[in-house]
């Protein structure tokens, strides 16, 4: 048992560096960001650990900033992390019978996280050290970016692309392990279109409508055909 | 701004976020899951992940200099490279790399 949890933690650990070059350096951006409006580091950590979603902390700089209404921080969030209820429901049969460790690995389900967990065959124990490890990346990036300000000696511009680097190769791995081409292919065309049409501040929403409409109808269809 | 409205919005924000999050366990979870929702289970993660990845790229201008060619330029070798080697470290490592470049030195 002590074994299997090692080599959990072991992998994990292997797995998740690309989060940690990612979240350390977007923590610390985020942190730099809010200690220039004013909010020291416990700020920081309070967020990082409480709502523990990256573009939507961003977000929350202005809306602290501005003084924004608490229902227009409650739609704003609504909007931007809608996205999360496709990782729930993609992981409902998988997080079945995960006992105590289910309240933390639904919580701290992050873009990233679910990148690393969605096609794992590995146990809850090592989606729950993914899990954990994601946010002691976050939470410590964002302290350390809060404390050291703006002091970094060398430009760090870029780093960030870590992130969509990350989705990249885990659209190529499933891209790789499956004859079934079609929804990714649906994913990435309805999400462009929206993206046309509705422009970068709004798209997630609409992207998800059609995504789901056209899975279905594309499930419908098979049917059909076979019938 | 008070503190305590600063506390209450970030309140507000990680209960949303939450909400997402545990909602479709709150409706599926605790019974059979319903045959459509295994069915997006088994899709999603793929069309999800294209998603994720326009969603990363959606500031590009291609109107505006550099007309994004440090993302595409970038994403096409983190693709290249992991058809070649499908080593998830060096795909991420050489596309970050080569975008950090593309964006300090050359553009």
């Amino acid at each position: 048992m002590h074994s299997e949890l090692q080599q959990d933690l072991k992998k994990a650990a292997r797995d998740s560096l690309p989060v940690l070059a990612g979240y350390i350096v977007l923590g610390m951006g985020f942190g730099i960001l809010l200690s220039t409006k004013g909010y020291g580091v416990l700020w920081a950590l309070a967020m990082s650990v409480l709502i523990y979603a990256g573009s939507m902390q961003y977000l929350a700089i202005d809306l602290l900033a501005g003084g924004a209404s608490l229902l227009s921080a409650a739609l704003t969030t609504l909007l931007v992390n809608a996205r999360h209820l496709f990782y729930g429901i993609s992981m409902v049969d998988r997080y079945k019978g995960a006992g105590r460790k289910k309240p933390y690995l639904i919580f701290a389900l992050t873009d990233e996280t679910y990148s690393l967990v969605c096609n794992t065959e590995g146990s809850h124990c090592y989606c729950f050290l993914v899990s954990l490890l994601n946010q002691i990346y976050w939470v410590a990036g964002s302290v350390l970016g809060s404390l050291l300000g703006g002091i970094l000696p060398f430009s760090t511009e870029g780093i960030d692309f870590a992130l969509t680097a990350l989705f990249v190769t885990v659209f190529v791995e499933q891209w790789k392990s499956t004859k079934e081409h079609l929804p990714a292919v649906i994913g990435v065309a309805a999400s462009v279109l929206c993206l046309l049409v509705f422009g970068a501040d709004s798209f997630l929403i609409p992207s998800m409508v059609l995504i789901t409409v056209t899975l279905f109808a594309l499930k419908f269809l098979r049917k059909e055909v076979r019938a | 701004m008070t503190d305590l409205h600063s506390g209450l919005l970030i309140a507000v924000i990680a209960a949303v976020t939450m909400l997402l999050r545990f909602l479709p366990f709150l409706v599926f979870g605790n019974r059979e899951t319903p045959a459509f929702v295994t069915y997006l289970g088994k899709v999603l993660p793929y069309a999800v992940m294209g998603m994720l990845v326009v969603y990363c790229l959606r500031n590009i201008s291609f109107v505006a200099s550099p007309h994004g060619i440090p993302e595409l330029v970038s994403v096409a070798l983190v693709a290249l490279l992991h058809i070649w080697k499908r080593n998830t470290l060096l795909s991420i490592i050489g596309g970050t790399a080569c975008y950090m470049v593309l964006v300090q030195v050359v553009f």
